[in-house]
C-alpha cells in the first residue's frame, strides 16, 4: 500500500476493484464503514455481486479479465474532462509532480498504430525492444518537457493519442459493463481529482492474477496519477495483501528476483560487484532529482557485511560472489519451478507455510510433478493436501518414489516476532500459547538447519564450504533469539557497535551492516519500533499514530507524501494534512507532520535545493508513461489466455510477451465457452488447512460450489443446490451449483457470455474435503511478475 | 439498573458472520452438522445462508436474501436471533416461570426448570426458541440467545460486550443503554432518508412494548422477513393473564373442594361410627 489501512477513512471515494474486502479483508471492511459514515462512496467493480457489492453505491459488472478496458475508459473520460472543465482537476499536480510534460522519442508508436502492439516488438523472440519509449533529452542529458502539455511528442498527448480508443461505448462492448453504469462510476470517481479531494483504490489477486497483472497495477497507478491521488491522506493505490505477513515476506525477499529490500537478485552476467551495481542503479543528470536508488551501493554492501561479517571485505567485492547467481533472463517463478519439478530437474523441495496442492494453478500437474521428486520437506500446523499428495485419492502410493518429511510448525500466537501488515506496518507480536507436544517455530527450524549445515561443512567440507562457513549465524545456543535476527535486520554501525538509526547512515565501504534497508531504523539504541503500542494521534490527526509500531520506510507512514502539498508545501487537502512546510522550523525551515519523503524545502522555497517527489524514480517524477515494465509504456487491452471473444479492441489476441508452458492445455471456446474465476470466501482462508479443521466455520460453509446465473442454469436445466460438473482443458471437478441473480450474463458485441466463479479454499485433507478450484486454472502467467492466472479461463458446466 | 439494548445496522453489516461463529464459541455450542471420523459430513444447499436453521446449539444465524427491483439486485442479510421483548410471548406462555426478565430487560431463562414443553416455540412471534428432546435422556430443553449472560460464562458482568457485538469487523453491531442505542438508532435512519431511503426505520424501538436488540433498516421490516407489526397472539396474552390464573384457580378450587369433600366425608364416616 502506498497508504494504510486506517487511512482509507480520509477517502471521499473508494474503488474496490479486483478485490473483495468485505470477504477478504473483513476486519479491514471496519475502515471503509468509517469513511461511509463520513459520507465516502464505494464503488464495488467485480464479475459477481459480492458481499462488497452489497454494501456498495455503485456496483459495476465486468467480465473477468477486462479491467484494463475499464480502467482505461476510466483513464480516456479524465483526459477529455480535464481538457473541458481543467478547473476539476489539480493541474498543478499533473506538470509538475508526473511526466505529463515529458517528450517522448519521436519514434513511439502505440497499440492503435500498430495492431495493439508497442513499437519495438521483436515477434522471434516475443520481447520489446524499448529504445522507443525513452525520454528526448536536452543536450545536458535532462530529459526535455513541455509544461503546456501541448507538443505531440509529451507524455500527456501520447496518452491522450493511446486512451482516445477506449470510449464508453468501446469498454462496454469489452466488459459488458452498461454504459451508464460505467458513466456514473467514473463521473463518481473522477469527482476526487477536484484538488483537496481523495479517491483510493483498493485492489488485491482479483487485479494481479493475469496474464496483464501489473499492467492492471499500472492503469491504477495512470489514473490515481492524473486525479492527483497519490501521496495524499485518503488516496494512494492500495494493495491489500491476502495473509497477515505477505507485506514483510515480500519486503524480506520471499521472490526469487530479489534480495531483502528490493535490491535486485544476482545474476550470471554480474561478474563484479561493480558491474551489478552498473546494472541496477539508476542515474539522472537533473540536480534537483533526489534519484534515491543512487544509494544502492551502501544497501547491497551492508546486506553483505550483514551476512559474511568480516568475510566480506573490500579486496573480494564484499563476498559478492558467495551470493548465488541466476542465469540471466531465466524465470524461477513458483510455475517455473513446477515445470522443473514436473521435468525431474529439481530434485528436493521444503514447503513452509503454502499448500501448493490447493492453491497451485492447474493442481493436477502440480501434484504430479511432487511425485517425480526424490524428496520434499513440508513444515505445516496440519496434514496438508502437499504433505498428504501421495496417498491423495486416486493415486496408488506405491507408485509414488518421493519421501515426504512433515515437520510439526507452530501457529503465529505460539511465537514471537513481527508481522509487516499490507500498509507496511512492522508490529510485534509476543507469544500467547506454548506450542503442542513437538511442533516447533520457523525460526528454530531455520536456525537448526543452517547451524547443522554448517557443522557438516566444517567437518567434511565440499563445494560451497568457504560460503557456508562464512556465513554470520549467531542467534544464541539454544532457541534463536528473535530480537537478534531483528536487530541483524536493523543494522549495525560496525566501528561503534552501535544499532542504525537511518539507512541515510549506511555506508558503501563496509563500516556498517543492515539486513535490509527498507527496515533501518525499525529497531534502534532506542528500542524495538515494533513494539511501540502507543495511540497518541499524529499532529494533524489524520490517523497516522505515528508511534504505534513502525513502518517502512524510516516510519513514513504516506509514501510519495512530498505530493500532497502545493510547490509552496502547504496541504492541498487544508483538512487532512499529511505534511506542511513550517518555515518558523529550524533554522532555515522545515515539515511538519508525517516523515517528509526527504528533508529538502518545497519547490518554490529553494528552487536549487529543492527535490522533485518521487524521490524513488530517477527523474523525480511519477511515471505516467513508463519503460520499467516488459510488456509496454501505456496500458493496453488484450484478452486473457483463455477468453470466449476476440479482442475488440486490436487484432493482438494476448499479451505478446507472455511465456506459454503448455499451448497444448489451452481451452476454446467452441468447448468451453463459458468463463470461470476462482475466489476465496470470507469463512474459509487460503488452501484452507485452518479454516477446513474448524467446524465451526466449516458449518458455516461446508463445501465448495459454482455461482452461475439464473439464466445460466435455466439453459443447462440446472437447478438450485444440484450438483453439477464443471470442466476446463485441464481437469473437471464436481460441485454444488449455487445459481442467484448476482451472476448476469455479459452482453458483449451483441454476444451473451457466461460467467461462473468457484471458491478454491478446498482440497482432499482435513474435516471438510472437495475437489480443488485449482485443477481447472492453466499454467499461464504475468508477463512481469509470473503471478498465475486464477481470474479469468474457460469451462464448461453439465447437470452430473 | 438502566435497560440495556443491543442495535444490529443491516446496512453496515457484510454478512462475514463472525458474530454467528464468536455466539458458538463463546457459548460453548456445537457446529449443528454431525462430525464423522473422516470428516464434517455438511452440505451446501445452494447458498451461503448455513446451518439450515436455529437449533439448541446454534442461538444466532444470519440470513441472506436476494432480491431485484427496477433491474438492481440487493443482497440483503439479516440477524436472526432472540430479539429479547419487553412484552415477552414466551415468557407469558412459560408454564412455570423458567423464562423470566432480568434486570437489564433481556429474557432469561432457568435450564433446569425447563420442562422442554415447547410452549415458547410456538409463540414466539419471530420463530427463535428451538427445543429437542434427548434421545439418551428423553429430556427437552429450550435453548436460545442468552445475550452473554449463562451462568459461569457471563460476559456482562465482567464489563464485557455480548460475543458477537466484540467480532463484529464492520461496526454493524453495537451494545450500551438501551436509551443510547434508540438514539444512535434514529440518528442513523436520519441518515439513511437523507440518503433516499425513504422507508429507512428503526425496527425494535415501540415494538411489543420496546424490544432489547433493535435493528437499523434502509427498507421496510417486511423485506427484511421481518413482522411489520410483531404481536403476542390473544391466545397466548390469555394464556398467562386469563387461562393460567383461571387454571389455577380452578385446581386451587378443586382442591378446596376435594379438601371440603374430605371433610364432609370424614364428618360423616364418624357420624356412621357413631
Amino acid at each position: 500500500m502506498t497508504n494504510h489501512w486506517n487511512d482509507i477513512a480520509n477517502a471521499d471515494v473508494i474503488m474496490a476493484i479486483g478485490s473483495n474486502p468485505a470477504e477478504n479483508h473483513p476486519a479491514a471492511f471496519g475502515h471503509i464503514t468509517a469513511a461511509k459514515d463520513k459520507g465516502a462512496r464505494l464503488i464495488s467493480v467485480d464479475p459477481r455481486f459480492t458481499r462488497t457489492s452489497a454494501r456498495a453505491d455503485i456496483y459495476c459488472p465486468l467480465r473477468s479479465g477486462t479491467d484494463i478496458a475499464f480502467v482505461n475508459g476510466m483513464i480516456k473520460y479524465v483526459m477529455d474532462d480535464i481538457n473541458a472543465n481543467p478547473r476539476n482537476y489539480n493541474m498543478v499536480y499533473i506538470t509538475e509532480y508526473t511526466n505529463a510534460p515529458y517528450l517522448i522519442n519521436p519514434g513511439y508508436k502505440g497499440p492503435g498504430e500498430l495492431n495493439g502492439l508497442f513499437s519495438g516488438y521483436d515477434p522471434g523472440k516475443k520481447s520489446y525492444d524499448k529504445a522507443t519509449w525513452q525520454y528526448q533529452l536536452d543536450d545536458k542529458g535532462i530529459p526535455k518537457k513541455d509544461k503546456t502539455l501541448k507538443d505531440p511528442d509529451c507524455v500527456f498527448q501520447v496518452m491522450k493519442k493511446h486512451y482516445a480508443r477506449y470510449t464508453p461505448e468501446a469498454v462496454s462492448r469489452i466488459t459488458g459493463c452498461p454504459v451508464d453504469t460505467f458513466l456514473l462510476a467514473i463521473q463518481t470517481f473522477a469527482a476526487s481529482g477536484a484538488t483537496g479531494k481523495a479517491g483510493t483504490i483498493l485492489y488485491a489477486m482479483g487485479t494481479t492474477q493475469h496474464t496483464y497483472g501489473t499492467q492492471n497495477v499500472r492503469s491504477y497507478a495512470i489514473l490515481q496519477l492524473l486525479l492527483g491521488n497519490i501521496g495524499i491522506a485518503g488516496g494512494g493505490i492500495n494493495a491489500m495483501r491476502g495473509e497477515s505477513n505477505v507485506q514483510g515476506s515480500t519486503d524480506h525477499c520471499l521472490l526469487y528476483h530479489i534480495l531483502p529490500g528490493y535490491l535486485g537478485v544476482t545474476q550470471n552476467t554480474d561478474t563484479t560487484l561493480a558491474k551489478y551495481l552498473e546494472r541496477l542503479t539508476p542515474t539522472t543528470k537533473d540536480p534537483n532529482s533526489a534519484n534515491w536508488w543512487q544509494n544502492y551501493p551502501k544497501y547491497i554492501v551492508s546486506l553483505l557485511k550483514a551476512w559474511y561479517g568480516n568475510a566480506a571485505t573490500k579486496d573480494n567485492d564484499f563476498a559478492f560472489h558467495f551470493l548465488p547467481k541466476i542465469q540471466a533472463g531465466q524465470n524461477y517463478s513458483h510455475i517455473a519451478l513446477f515445470e522443473a519439478m514436473d521435468a525431474g530437474v529439481i530434485k528436493g523441495l521444503m514447503v513452509w507455510g503454502q499448500n501448493p496442492a490447493v492453491g497451485g494453478p492447474d493442481a493436477n500437474l502440480e501434484r504430479r510433478a511432487m511425485g517425480r521428486l526424490d524428496w520434499m520437506v513440508v513444515a505445516d500446523i496440519w496434514h496438508t493436501e502437499t504433505a498428504n499428495f501421495w496417498h491423495r485419492p486416486g493415486v496408488d502410493p506405491a507408485t509414488i518414489k518421493t519421501e515426504v518429511f512433515l515437520l510439526p510448525a507452530v501457529v503465529s500466537y505460539e511465537k514471537e516476532g513481527s508481522v509487516t501488515n499490507s500498509g507496511r506496518w512492522m508490529q510485534w507480536r509476543w507469544k500467547g500459547a506454548n506450542p503442542p507436544a513437538q511442533a516447533r517455530d520457523d525460526l528454530w527450524m531455520q536456525d537448526q538447519i543452517t547451524r547443522r549445515l554448517k557443522a557438516l561443512y566444517a567437518a567434511e567440507g565440499g563445494p560451497g564450504a568457504e560460503i557456508i562457513g562464512s556465513l554470520v549465524w549467531n542467534y544464541g545456543d539454544e532457541h534463536p533469539d528473535v530480537h537478534a535476527v531483528a536487530r541483524e535486520i536493523n543494522g549495525y554501525d560496525l566501528a561503534t557497535g552501535k544499532l542504525m538509526g537511518s539507512f541515510a547512515n549506511l555506508k558503501a565501504d563496509g563500516t556498517t551492516s543492515s539486513g535490509n534497508w527498507l527496515y533501518c531504523a525499525s529497531y534502534t539504541e532506542d528500542g524495538n519500533m515494533a513494539a511501540r503500542r502507543d495511540t497518541t494521534p499524529d499532529m494533524f490527526n489524520v490517523g497516522l499514530y505515528p508511534r504505534w509500531g513502525w513502518s517502512w520506510p524510516l516510519n513514513r507512514r504516506i509514501i510519495y507524501n512530498r505530493a500532497s502539498v502545493d510547490l509552496d508545501g502547504q496541504p492541498w487537502d487544508k483538512e487532512h494534512p499529511v505534511i506542511k512546510w513550517n518555515p518558523a522550523k529550524g533554522e532555515s525551515g522545515g515539515w511538519d507532520g508525517d516523515v517528509p519523503d526527504g528533508g529538502w524545502p518545497p519547490i518554490n522555497v529553494n528552487p536549487q535545493t529543492t527535490r522533485w517527489p518521487f524521490i524513488m524514480k530517477a527523474e523525480g517524477h511519477a511515471r505516467l508513461f513508463g519503460s520499467g515494465l516488459v510488456d509496454g509504456p501505456l496500458t493496453e487491452h488484450y484478452e486473457p489466455w483463455e477468453a470466449p471473444v476476440p479482442n475488440a479492441m486490436s487484432g493482438q489476441q494476448n499479451n505478446p510477451v507472455i511465456k506459454v508452458w503448455r499451448p497444448e492445455e489451452q481451452g476454446t471456446p467452441d468447448k468451453y465457452p463459458i468463463v470461470c474465476s476462482t475466489y476465496r470466501v470470507c469463512e474459509h482462508w487460503q488452501g484452507g488447512q485452518m479454516t477446513r479443521n474448524m467446524p465451526w466455520v466449516i458449518e458455516a460453509q461446508p463445501e465448495p460450489f459454482v455461482e452461475m446465473s439464473e439464466e445460466l442454469a435455466a439453459e443447462k436445466g440446472i437447478a438450485n443446490g444440484e450438483r453439477v460438473i464443471v470442466e476446463s482443458a485441464r481437469g473437471r471437478i464436481e460441485v454444488v451449483a449455487v445459481v442467484t441473480m448476482r451472476f448476469k450474463p455479459f452482453q458483449m458485441n451483441g454476444r451473451r457470455v457466461h460467467q461462473v466463479g468457484i471458491p478454491w479454499h478446498w482440497g482432499y485433507t482435513g474435516l471438510s474435503t472437495g475437489p480443488s478450484a485449482n485443477e481447472l486454472t492453466p499454467h499461464v502467467g504475468d508477463a512481469n511478475t509470473m503471478i498465475p492466472e486464477y481470474k479469468a479461463f474457460l469451462v464448461d458446466v453439465k447437470k452430473v | 439498573m438502566a435497560e440495556k439494548a443491543i442495535l444490529f445496522d443491516a446496512t453496515k453489516c457484510t454478512a462475514c458472520r463472525g458474530c454467528q461463529v464468536a455466539c458458538k464459541q463463546w457459548n460453548g455450542n456445537d457446529e449443528y452438522i454431525p462430525t464423522e471420523p473422516n470428516g464434517v459430513k455438511a452440505s451446501n444447499r445452494g447458498s451461503y445462508e448455513n446451518p439450515p436453521d436455529l437449533s439448541p446449539s446454534t442461538w444466532l444465524k444470519i440470513r441472506f436474501t436476494e432480491v431485484e427491483s427496477g433491474g438492481r439486485v440487493r443482497w440483503l442479510f439479516t440477524r436472526q436471533a432472540c430479539m429479547h421483548c419487553t412484552d415477552a410471548a414466551c415468557v407469558r406462555v412459560c408454564p412455570n416461570g423458567s423464562l423470566y426478565h432480568n434486570g437489564l430487560g433481556f429474557v432469561e431463562y432457568n435450564k433446569d426448570t425447563c420442562t422442554g414443553c415447547g410452549y415458547c416455540v410456538d409463540a414466539c412471534p419471530f420463530q427463535v426458541p428451538r427445543s429437542t428432546r434427548s434421545l439418551l435422556t428423553g429430556i427437552a430443553k429450550m435453548d436460545k440467545c442468552t445475550l452473554c449472560t449463562t451462568q459461569g460464562l457471563n460476559r456482562l458482568d465482567d464489563g464485557m460486550e455480548p460475543a458477537c457485538v466484540k467480532t463484529c469487523p464492520p461496526g454493524a453491531l453495537q451494545f450500551g443503554n438501551r436509551d443510547e442505542m434508540v438514539a444512535a438508532g434514529r440518528e442513523r435512519v436520519g441518515t439513511l432518508k437523507t440518503m433516499g431511503w425513504s422507508g429507512a426505520n428503526l425496527y425494535g424501538e415501540n415494538e411489543l412494548n420496546g424490544l432489547h436488540v433493535m435493528y437499523v433498516l434502509d427498507d421496510y421490516p417486511a423485506v427484511y422477513g421481518l413482522p411489520a407489526a410483531p404481536r403476542v397472539e390473544g391466545v397466548t396474552r390469555a394464556w398467562k393473564n386469563v387461562i393460567q390464573p383461571l387454571g389455577w384457580a380452578v385446581g386451587g378450587l378443586t382442591i378446596i373442594g376435594l379438601g371440603m369433600n374430605w371433610l364432609v366425608a370424614r364428618t360423616n364416616a364418624k357420624k356412621e361410627a357413631k
